[in-house]
């Protein structure tokens, strides 16, 4: 049978604010343990939460770049279960009234652009850190974390494959970032996913039973995960089994997926609004302030490099996918908005490959945006062809000095002066008739040959395009 | 609307409570009681009108986004059952 995967996420993002959602303790990652816990991240007697306005504002902020409905008037409600880990109990979240209702989200995967629904976003607290191998007989709690302020980002059950999942993820993931709400860092925890996962036979319009896949920390055992997932059920189902609805757990190291059960008997969480806090309303006005202050989104970041810089589709995404690579690739434009598509090559090819190979990321380039843009400018005014830039880039990254003291230093400019390339031209054709001959009698394939040949002797220097010009010139 | 036995010492058990069979029967007992009052609310007209999240008709306060606790860990922990290497510890648990 054939069979259609549907996914749903649940990402999880931490806010970047100083302090807690509901208490002034600092969210600072990495701290001695407990040492950033206070009384109400304690959930000691005769505490009050007290919410804080930025952790209002970046989910505001969110909603508007989604283009989500903001609920102006939306509720805290206690989502209630025992784990050693959540001191009071219960978890302070929204449950009947978010504060992001329905947005959507564009994504492109394999050039087709498909809309993910977003359900809603909302805000709640994270819980503490348990640690289960310090000690042998006890389990270990770290409450540092307790009380960070947490977005929780629900899609529709949009997506198709572990791919779109992955692409969508990243995109949220990249949003975030643009907009300067959750630094993104999955290892620390910032940004975390979990997959509901189901099949069901392709034609039917009736979702299967799903399972809740947890505590998967990278972009890659995302995909990993929800494959095995699918796998597991398609098995079950083929066998005449059935699903069942339950929370699994990835475990990458043994890469398999297995059942949290004493998730299940919790799964009640008996939600009501919580009497310490009263109903959130965000004027009018605060709405205005927050959208005035977006900046540039990704999309519309996207069909401005398309419009303004004659991007292709393909190179305006890949540079938009990530903040910190646009910024990189913007700040090479300063003054240089006419190379914009060489830039553009470079960025995406020389320079990712040079950072791919090093395991860097784009903003611990070892050469500037400035320091390349200055190397694209000497390949668009013609100093030195592509294939010699190559080389100064190496040098570049080498530390060897910028792209115009290199191209001086090893005498790499390129040969522009016609009379010096036709003694050249005329030494080639001479030192070599047979291949004259092969030419004039049709062999127009040749004709890189003599290139070749006259590039060598100087050293790759010659401007291709005059000695292109100059050999057909001379060879007709 | 009333709760069986059987849904009392469910709610029992998510709230870590244990009751003995003869609390078990008086929970119920009240329980039921208290719904059967509450129930009369069900007489009353409720389309249209918003449900009430809090019985103060007020908005709530936001705090500015400034760290202002210090470091009082010790102080917590010495009223802690056990603590080790700056945690609290608690009987293992597996997941």
């Amino acid at each position: 049978m054939e069979w259609e995967t549907v996914i749903g996420l649940e990402i999880h993002a931490q806010l970047s604010t100083k302090s807690k959602i509901f208490s002034s303790a600092s969210t600072l990652f990495g701290q001695a343990p407990n040492s950033q816990a206070c009384a109400v991240d304690l959930g000691l007697p005769g505490v009050l939460p007290v919410l804080n306005v930025e952790a209002v504002n970046k989910a505001i902020k969110f909603g508007l770049a989604v283009g989500a409905h903001i609920n102006q008037r939306n509720i805290f409600d206690r989502k209630n279960y025992f784990y050693p880990d959540l001191p009071k109990g219960y978890q302070i979240s929204q449950m009947d009234i978010p504060i992001v209702g329905e947005g959507e989200i564009e994504i492109t995967v394999d050039g087709e652009v498909k809309i993910v629904g977003i359900t809603r976003a909302h805000l709640e607290e994270d819980a503490g850190k348990s640690v289960h191998d310090m000690f042998n007989e006890y389990t270990a709690v770290d409450l540092n974390r307790a009380g960070t302020p947490l977005l929780e980002i629900v899609s529709e059950p949009d997506m198709r494959s572990a791919k779109e999942a992955v692409t969508y993820a990243k995109k949220i993931h990249s949003l975030l970032q643009y907009i300067g709400i959750c630094d993104g860092n999955m290892q620390e925890g910032s940004f975390r996913c979990d997959a509901n996962v189901s099949i069901r036979p392709i034609g039917q319009e009736e979702l299967g039973t799903r399972a809740e896949l947890k505590n998967i920390n990278s972009f890659k055992f995302l995909e990993r995960a929800i494959n095995l997932e699918v796998e597991r059920q398609q098995d079950i189902l083929e066998e005449g089994g059935s699903v069942a609805q339950e929370t699994r757990l990835y475990d990458a190291v043994k890469h398999e997926t297995r059942s949290m059960r004493s998730k299940e008997e919790a799964n009640d969480y008996r939600y009501f609004p919580d009497p310490d806090l009263l109903p959130v309303e965000i004027s009018n006005e605060l709405m205005a302030s927050i959208k005035a202050s977006l900046p540039e989104l990704p999309v519309e970041k996207k069909a401005r490099f398309i419009a303004q810089l004659g991007l292709n589709e393909y190179d305006a995404d890949v540079l938009t996918s990530q903040k910190s690579l646009a910024d990189y690739f913007e700040a090479t434009l300063e003054d240089n908005e006419k190379n914009a598509k060489l830039c553009a090559n470079w960025v995406m090819g020389e320079l990712s490959a040079l950072l791919n190979k090093n395991q860097l990321e784009i903003d611990q380039s070892l050469v500037s945006p400035q320091a390349l843009s200055l190397l694209v400018t000497r390949i668009g005014d013609d100093t030195i062809s592509g294939k010699i830039a190559k080389d100064v880039f190496k040098a570049m990254w080498e530390g060897e000095g910028s792209a115009d003291e290199i191209i001086k230093s090893k005498g790499l400019k390129q040969m522009t002066d016609t009379g010096e390339i036709e003694a050249i031209v005329d030494d080639t054709i001479a030192n070599n008739t047979a291949q004259v001959e092969q030419f004039k009698s049709g062999n127009e394939k040749i004709l890189g040959f003599f290139v070749g040949q006259a590039m060598k002797a100087t050293q790759g220097k010659a401007n291709p395009k005059l000695l292109n010009e100059l050999l057909r010139k001379k060879l007709s | 609307m009333s709760l069986s036995e059987q849904q009392v010492s469910q709610i029992a058990y998510l709230a870590r409570l244990s009751l003995s069979d003869s609390e078990l029967k008086d929970n119920t007992k009240d329980l039921n009681a208290i719904l059967g009052l509450a129930e009369q609310l069900g007489a009353i007209e409720t389309d249209g009108i918003e449900p009430m999240a809090h019985p103060l008709h007020m908005t709530q306060r936001l705090r500015a986004d400034v760290v202002t606790e210090v470091d009082q860990s010790e102080l917590f922990q010495s009223i802690a059952p056990n603590v080790g290497n700056h945690h609290y510890l608690v009987p293992t648990v597996i997941e």
